[in-house]
């Protein structure tokens, strides 16, 4: 399809998919390969690749599994290389190995986690099932992917670029966490051009020939007296650090008795049952974590202190609700409402639990 | 008051219904607004209805996913027994009364009955009843400009099929003029 001229004098916007938001994004970021098995919800984000990356000077495999994927996204990592892979929840869960061996190794990379139902092969629908396991670790050991989680189209876009920063920024996997609504749904969105990536930005650690200096060594294996402690206390260190890049949207929150907090399509979605319960005089404010992990915690906590309630809502079972929870111990409990993945979830079944949760002083 | 509205067009697999969703959202957008489009998505595709949502706001849009719907377009009987019981009290449907049993309109909504089907054949192609329901439903919401809508057939018609854009426009106006 042909992008649109703009007929008013804003900037240049282009009507395109979450998904092709991604895609999007992750050149303007400096993505230069590109890895990945197809599965739905996310094929437009391989697709775009296919044709564009290669435009771009840069490198596009349909791996032969999603194992195969992650372990390419390793390689291109410690070269020093831009990379990405995308899939959806149980593509993600075939990458668990590599993932954690990325962490251990300190690697980074960007993975595009494009949520649909489960458990096992679920269905092709919009999930939020998978926050544990990109939160929590997801594969083995004590790391931590930081966790980019869009809402809309321009978020998949400005997300991206924000993904390969940090990636760089902290030599650690970061995962963008969307589901089928945002991958699937069309926005318009303003494309922007970030800086140039700095042609050092890997110098001092990449594997690149160690011709007239001494080899480096990229390993997540620590067998020496004391190495793999040693290893952990550094990236606990690290990620007690990325605390910093915690960030959230908060909506009509400061004259609020209840926080609705949500995440990702769900969030968007809780807005609308919100501003109707608005124009029904009900104070009801919005939290809408952008990044899962860091979690927005200190935020939260001021709201408890100020005397807020609380609710989580999620299109899972309950698991963020145990993040909000521990943020907030001690002051308040979160009441919960999750929606069951399997049902496409819509503001009018947020309704009567906000009411209820209102209700429960 | 903000400027809101949101629709579910809906039809048989075939009757372009996410063409004109597609049409719509793009002239949201050309005409400076936020727009969100959705498309259904499942195993809904596979028989019964094709459909999709557009959201047009001049504020930023919560659900892109509408439950009970302001308006309606739609364009076969499976789609007015699905979807005219969800629309809202008040809300207004485009019927494709070529397709579509219009005696069956609910007093409590507002209805406009267009035959898009013989309209479109008159016109010379059948296909573009789609484009005749979307011209009677501009003119039914106000919700764009037509003048916008035509200008953006270039975003939703390919460069392959651009000698089409004039007849097509030509349909837009016969679906506007007709719910006048």
């Amino acid at each position: 399809m042909p992008h649109n001229t703009t007929d008013t004098g804003t900037p240049e916007r282009i009507f395109i998919k979450g998904n092709e938001a991604i895609a999007h994004g992750a050149l303007a970021a400096g993505c230069r390969c590109y890895f990945g098995y197809p599965i739905t919800p996310q094929n437009d984000i391989p697709e775009m690749m296919s044709y564009a990356l290669p435009d771009a000077g840069g490198e596009f495999v349909q791996a032969e599994s999603e194992v195969a994927s992650a372990n390419m996204l390793l390689g291109a990592a410690a070269a020093g290389i831009r990379a990405l892979t995308s899939s959806s929840s149980p593509g993600i869960s075939l990458m668990q190995e590599a993932i954690s061996y990325m962490a251990g190794s300190e690697l980074p990379g960007v993975i595009v986690n494009m949520n649909r139902g489960g458990p096992g092969l679920g269905d092709i629908g919009p999930s939020q099932g998978d926050y544990f396991q990109s939160v929590k670790g997801g594969g083995h050991g004590d790391y931590k992917l930081l966790v980019l989680a869009p809402a809309t189209c321009q978020e998949c876009y400005d997300m991206m670029v924000q993904a390969f920063d940090l990636a760089f920024k902290y030599r650690n996997p970061v995962m963008v966490l969307g589901d089928a609504i945002v991958g699937q749904m069309k926005e318009p969105v303003t494309p922007w051009k970030p800086a140039a990536v700095p042609a050092t930005e890997a110098a001092d650690w990449r594997l690149e020939g160690a011709k007239g200096r001494k080899p480096r060594l990229l390993k997540s294996l620590f067998l020496e007296d004391g190495a793999l402690a040693g290893q952990n206390r550094h990236l606990q260190a690290k990620y007690a650090a990325m605390q910093a890049e915690a960030k959230a949207e908060s909506f009509l929150t400061e004259d609020a008795e209840l926080i609705v907090v949500a995440y990702g399509s769900i969030g968007r979605i809780a807005k609308s049952a919100i501003r109707k319960l608005r124009a029904q005089g009900h104070k009801v404010g919005l939290v809408r974590p952008q990044t899962l992990f860091p979690f927005p915690g200190p935020l939260l906590r001021g709201l408890a202190e100020q005397g807020k309630r609380f609710l989580t809502i999620e299109h899972n079972c309950g698991q963020m609700v145990e993040d909000v929870r521990l943020s907030i111990r001690g002051i308040v409990d979160s009441a919960f409402y999750g929606h069951m993945p399997g049902e496409m979830p819509g503001s009018d079944d947020f309704l009567a639990p906000i009411l209820d949760a209102m209700g429960g002083k | 008051m903000a400027l809101y509205q949101d629709v579910i067009m809906a039809g048989f697999g075939g009757q372009g219904v996410m063409l004109i969703g597609n049409l719509l959202a793009y002239a949201g957008m050309n005409a400076g607004l936020n727009v969100t489009y959705i498309p259904v998505y499942g195993p809904e595709m596979r028989g019964g209805t094709a459909n999709c949502t557009v959201v047009v706001s001049d504020e930023d849009i919560g659900s892109p996913i509408i439950q009970r719907p302001k308006s309606l377009i739609v364009m076969n009987q499976p789609s007015l027994d699905k979807f005219q019981p969800r629309l809202e009290d008040g809300g207004v449907q485009v019927l494709n009364s070529s397709l579509v049993d219009a005696s069956q309109a609910e007093a409590r909504v507002r209805t406009v009955a267009v035959p898009a089907n013989d309209i479109a054949d008159k016109l010379g192609n059948t296909k573009m009843a789609n484009m005749v329901a979307l011209g009677a439903y501009v003119r039914a919401t106000g919700v764009v400009d037509l003048e916008v809508v035509k200008k953006s057939l270039t975003s939703v018609i390919s460069a392959h099929y651009s000698h089409l854009i004039p007849k097509n426009a030509e349909a837009l106006q016969a679906g506007f003029d007709h719910a006048g």
